[in-house]
């Protein structure tokens, strides 16, 4: 094992992201308690979890500094996901509708 | 493009040329720690687990014609006579994010071969974990104490009490290992066992709890909040 390969970079970056991602959860807990609806809900849901993801991923796993070949290596295969997101979801709703004509709700 | 015999020139292509040489070495594939080529492989496997419980979950909860319980009333607490909706999930995430800062620190340390602090920053990411999964205990006995199973609940959708079970469980499982796995490594790095090895090792448990804490994120926001 070589140690070059290893990664090194200023603890303050890592304290910033840390309080970035604290005021991002503080931001989606607010989003409930603050009983916000419907689309606006779903949508400030999903921004304030990508970037969390996103900060997580990229600075304190390192994989904004990593290889391309590895970012490759971790990030094709996630197409798999998408799709199987994307079938679940037609197949859910069409569940859905079918028990609706055919059940009494 | 030239054939690689030197492994310290590998760096010295960026790109899409350095991908395809990464892809096409005959004798390493990729200039990584074995081990933390390894965890990545381990951590997307993992990805793909918890991929598939979420999207059950979505397909579940899309399919169900009764009411889906609301998660914010479900989680919610009285501190000190007040009304708190979600406010455990909520303590519990802010615990696990910091967890995660300070494992990013001890890894930091770990290079610069301070002993002394990454073993401290170890056992505080470990204390942190562990207070974590005491937390999801608590919540978990609330929740069947109030008759959350996973065939059904006093609160609406049967659906939900399998679904919540099965991915808390297994994060909470994750969580749990991270913390034996954490505490095993900081015992060695005390012993200076990584001297002579250098210190990969703090960085490859660092992903693993990294990735414990970037699960939660997406459980919070599909479960808890959606």
């Amino acid at each position: 094992m070589s140690e070059t390969a290893g990664q090194q970079h200023p603890i303050g970056i890592y304290l910033k992201i840390w309080a970035l991602l604290f005021v991002l959860s503080t931001f989606s807990y607010l989003v409930d308690f603050f009983h916000v609806q419907g689309y606006m809900r779903w949508t400030l849901i999903l921004i304030f979890m990508f970037l969390k993801a996103g900060f997580i991923i990229a600075i304190f796993m390192h994989v904004a500094w990593e290889r391309l070949a590895l970012k490759y290596v971790l990030f094709v295969p996630l197409c798999a996901v998408a799709v199987l997101i994307t079938l679940m979801a037609i197949e859910g709703d069409y569940t859905f509708l079918t028990r609706e004509t055919f059940f009494d709700p | 493009m030239t054939i690689q015999t030197d492994k310290s020139s590998s760096y010295a292509e960026p790109g899409i040329d350095g991908m395809v040489s990464d892809w096409s070495a005959d004798k390493q594939n990729f200039d990584l720690p074995w081990g933390k080529l390894m965890m990545w492989i381990f951590l997307l496997s993992d990805t793909f687990i918890f991929s598939v419980f979420l999207t059950g979950y979505m397909n579940v909860r899309l399919s169900q014609t009764d009411n889906w319980p609301n998660a914010s009333e479900v989680f919610a607490l009285e501190i000190g006579g007040v009304h708190l909706p979600l406010i455990l999930i909520a303590i519990m995430t802010f615990v696990l994010i910091t967890s995660s800062g300070t494992m990013a620190m001890a890894v930091n340390c770990a290079y610069n071969r301070d002993r002394r602090k990454t073993v401290l920053l170890m056992a505080l990411t470990a204390l942190l974990g562990a207070s974590f999964v005491s937390m999801q205990v608590f919540e978990w006995s609330k929740l069947i104490s109030e008759g959350v199973r996973p065939w059904g609940n006093p609160f609406g959708a049967a659906q939900f009490g399998s679904a919540f079970f099965m991915i808390t469980g297994f994060h909470g499982l994750h969580v749990t290992a991270g913390v034996i796995y954490l505490i095993v490594i900081a015992r060695r790095v005390s012993r200076g066992y990584y001297e002579d090895k250098g210190y990969a090792i703090v960085e490859i448990t660092g992903l693993y709890w990294h990735f414990v804490d970037l699960v939660w994120v997406f459980i919070f926001a599909f479960f808890y909040l959606w």
